[in-house]
């Protein structure tokens, strides 16, 4: 179905102020950088945790380990939904064991997805605490999921997408809301 | 690309797109494998049968965990002690289990064909785990996987292969899998133990070792199946060994980084000395580990259609 762009939510500044914003806010609640761990959800979570993990670094001169998860195979539809790309490696460069893991995610919605990245976590360990990270909130939850850190809040309807862009994988930086023509 | 397909008979009729699909999907399962937690919920639920008429250790044990990594289960057929026996056919088997409603058959047989006919009538997906001298798809593709993952490439490469060529499924499947990878295949064999026209393939024929060896970057080395001395196809096996065998000595003429191959079990001594074997050219282990990977794969992209189990 050809989808045509409403609306360009965030363009490459705001994103990088909720960064930078979210940074603090991680920094602020968890009182530092102790036991702290970044996971990103691949493909775009990823992108965004290893961004978020260099303001960090750079606030807070410390450093600390930033990882991704692929939860390809851990997803509720794992066996049914077919899939335009294979599933990539997940990479935890740590012991999940007591540490504070802040999942990091580009948009939030029905909550499946997180609760695919904690079922896979565990599996690793058993991690102090899991928090969450999300670029964009656009509610419809299907699950009990909520986010910790939230970059803008994006109500949509259901026909609509909510597209995170980035210059990594999309050669631009920005949050699109499209609808299906 | 997505999967599309219903049952895997053979490498013959897969695009070079699928077979990198699966390959780049073992990629992600060989990293499950490394857990410490090796289980991943994707088939949770799912029903496997392993339907093998043959002996074999390695094929059936990697199908068997590489299910029950996926958290599938497993439901295994000792055709020896089933209905077979009795007389029962192939399709009223089938259909027996279909009627218990299992999603995938994992099917190794001595006759060429069988999971090409029950595919034919089945609801189930077939998977061919090894059909008589036809085809046996996995093998394959985890030796594609084991040249892609070492050598960074398939493509180009020069890969022999030695041994009882007429009577090797794993032959037939690493030719096809192979040319439409774009390597360059290069058989030998001694003349009764390879099919005659076979350059019709697009593959080189020699029968000398080591015109064979020479310039190759992959050797792989088959079993030489020791019962068809029976049929007076080789005089000896010191005769094979000492014209064919694979070692340390006659490999020299090969690339320096050679990698040598064999889908086991092996006759150390015969086809391949231990020195081959166990020395820093050989990938035999690493096969193995990719096996489970890359059943792991397969399954995953089968079983990925719900309307296979309705």
């Amino acid at each position: 179905m050809p989808e045509s762009i409403k609306a360009k939510v965030l363009d490459a500044r705001d994103i990088d102020r909720a960064l930078t914003r979210i940074a603090h806010e991680i920094l602020e609640r968890n009182k530092g950088t102790d036991n702290l761990a970044l996971l990103g959800i691949k493909s775009r979570g990823e992108t965004l945790a290893d961004r978020l993990g260099a303001k960090i670094r750079s606030i807070e001169g410390a450093d600390f380990p930033v990882g991704a998860l692929d939860i390809t195979f851990y997803r509720d539809d794992a066996a049914t939904r077919k899939s335009d790309k294979p599933p990539q490696d997940t990479h935890i460069p740590f012991d999940v064991n007591g540490k504070l893991i802040v999942l990091v995610d580009d948009v939030l919605f029905t909550g499946r997805s997180a609760r695919a990245a904690i079922a896979e976590i565990i599996d690793f360990g058993r991690p102090k605490a899991i928090q969450l990270a999300v670029l964009v909130d656009r509610g419809h939850r299907e699950f009990p999921i909520h986010a910790d850190y939230v970059g803008k809040n994006i109500p949509s309807s259901q026909k609509e997408k909510v597209l995170v862009r980035v210059k990594e994988y999309d050669q631009v930086d920005e949050v699109v809301i499209v609808e299906q023509a | 690309m997505a999967w599309n397909r219903k049952h895997l008979l053979t490498l013959e009729e897969l695009s070079a797109d699928e077979i990198t699909l699966i390959l780049d999907t073992a990629n992600s399962f060989k990293e499950v494998s490394e857990r410490s937690v090796k289980k991943v919920p994707a088939l949770r639920g799912r029903t496997v049968v392993l339907f093998f008429h043959e002996p074999s250790t390695r094929t059936r044990s990697s199908f068997e965990l590489a299910a029950k990594r996926l958290s599938a289960d497993i439901l295994t057929i000792q055709t020896a002690s089933s209905s077979l026996v009795k007389g029962e056919t192939l399709i009223d088997t089938l259909k027996t289990l279909e009627a218990m409603t299992v999603d995938a058959l994992v099917v190794r047989h001595s006759s060429s064909g069988v999971p090409a006919l029950l595919a034919s009538v089945s609801k189930a997906s077939i998977i061919n785990a090894g059909d008589g001298f036809h085809e046996h798809p996995s093998q394959g593709l985890l030796d594609l996987f084991t040249i892609r993952e070492r050598k960074g490439k398939i493509e180009g490469l020069t890969v022999t292969i030695v041994g009882d060529i007429t009577h090797s499924r794993v032959a037939r499947s690493n030719i096809y899998g192979l040319i439409k990878m774009g390597a360059k295949v290069r058989l030998c064999a001694p003349t009764t133990l390879i099919p005659s026209g076979i350059e019709k393939w697009g593959v080189e024929v020699t029968h000398d070792l080591t015109k064979a060896l020479t310039g190759a970057d992959v050797v792989n080395v088959l079993r030489l199946q020791l019962e068809r001395q029976q049929k007076n196809l080789f005089p000896t096996i010191r005769e094979y060994s000492m014209l064919f065998g694979v070692t340390t000595e006659r490999l020299k003429v090969a690339q320096k980084d050679v990698m040598v191959m064999h889908p086991g079990p092996m006759n150390r001594g015969v086809e391949i000395s231990s020195g081959v074997a166990d020395g820093p050219a050989s990938v035999i282990d690493e096969q193995v580990t990719n096996g489970v990977a890359v059943r792991m794969a397969i399954l995953f992209l089968m079983m990925g259609d719900k309307s296979v189990s309705q």
